[in-house]
């Protein structure tokens, strides 16, 4: 089973997600085809009501679209998806910046230590190591 | 999109339950959605276990009404629902597949191919004798037999009590993958919430016969607990 969900955000959320991010990092393809909700709350460890609404969601917000009777697809419209991965790329930087604002790090501080930090070589472009990967029940 | 929440599959209404020596339940009035997985928490000796077998049918209130799917409990056996005992309500002669074929005979709409089924994605050996099993095998077997009918309301009593983490896993697993909520409700008491929580839809906190608090645990996660469930656990409770 993956990584243990916060009990501190609903669980929808969190599993949301990570859904997105195997599809920014392409572990789920444009067009590419879900597990099952039943495959996914099993996967996860949650309740498949929980997947189900996670499911709705993404379709909601069409970065996932249901064929009747065949299942659910990760859209293949680029535009989505690029707004998706810019929309994560945002909330992690803001995590990160808010996380080091709070310790009194000032903007050029940061920049410049995160200059040094890719210069360095901390940092792997390939940076796939979670195997846990919903996509392949 | 969460099914819609219809009819009660179980409604009580002014409940008590009163033993001879033991507290009991008192004046319980509430009602529990169908097609969701409901937890039963609290500490030990609180009242979950009285609650389910009231639902179950089993015991009977000293007053008061218990409804399941709208239909008065008379102490009948019901199709509709299944029970799995906190006790162990396991014949120790029988092998594991005798004993399910022995449920097959007793309870009516048993599905002894699920049943089959069951057992095998719990890795039990269907030649093992009922005695000779684990206390989590014994666990295992139990959860098969209760999954094993179509029931539209579903008992668990401490399915996980005592058993080891990877026995809970499986248990959890099990339960996740032969689950119908679109024709069933699965109701868990346990005392041990960290293992059920990501797999509950609401849970009702029962403490000294009463019920200290209902809420949707996707309520309880967003309001931000320290520890989640057991954080509001702690605050129903005044602990």
């Amino acid at each position: 089973m993956d990584e243990p969900f916060s009990p501190t955000k609903p669980i929808y959320l969190q599993l949301m997600e990570r859904i997105e991010k195997a599809i920014v990092r392409g572990d789920l393809a444009p067009g590419g085809k879900l597990p099952s909700v039943r495959e996914t709350a099993l996967a996860y460890g949650v309740n498949p009501n929980t997947a189900q609404r996670v499911y709705a969601e993404l379709e909601r917000q069409a970065i996932v679209e249901t064929r009747r009777g065949h299942g659910t697809f990760v859209t293949e419209d680029a535009d989505r998806l690029a707004a998706l991965r810019r929309s994560l790329l945002k909330d992690a930087i803001t995590a990160f910046v808010d996380g080091l604002t709070e310790m009194g790090v000032s903007s050029s501080e940061i920049v410049h230590a995160l200059a040094r930090h890719l210069a360095d070589g901390h940092h792997t472009l390939e940076g796939g190591t979670d195997d846990h990967d919903p996509a392949r029940p | 999109m969460t099914p819609p929440a219809p009819n009660p599959i179980v409604t009580f209404r002014h409940v008590t339950k009163l033993y001879t020596n033991v507290p009991g339940v008192t004046d319980l009035s509430f009602e529990w959605p169908a097609h969701r997985i409901i937890g039963v928490i609290g500490p030990n000796g609180g009242g979950k276990s009285t609650i389910l077998k009231l639902a179950s049918g089993l015991l009977h209130p000293t007053s008061g009404e218990v409804l399941v799917d709208g239909v008065p409990q008379n102490g009948r056996i019901r199709p509709e629902v299944a029970f799995l005992p906190d006790s162990d309500a396991l014949y120790p002669f029988y092998t594991v597949a005798e004993m399910t074929a022995f449920c097959g005979g007793v309870f009516p709409a048993f599905d002894t191919a699920r049943a089959r089924a069951l057992v095998d994605f719990l890795e039990l050996s269907p030649n093992t004798r009922v005695g000779a099993l684990s206390k989590g095998g014994k666990e295992r077997l139990k959860l098969a037999l209760t999954l094993a009918r179509p029931a539209s309301l579903v008992l668990l009593d401490e399915p996980l009590s005592g058993l080891d983490p990877l026995v809970r896993e499986s248990i959890v697993r099990g339960l996740l993958s032969f689950l119908d909520l679109e024709h069933q409700t699965i109701v868990l008491a346990t005392h041990e919430v960290a293992d059920v929580e990501p797999v509950l839809d609401e849970v009702v906190l029962v403490h000294r016969g009463r019920i200290q608090g209902a809420a949707s645990v996707e309520a309880i996660h967003a309001h931000g607990y320290r520890k989640g469930l057991v954080g509001w656990m702690a605050e129903a409770i005044g602990g």
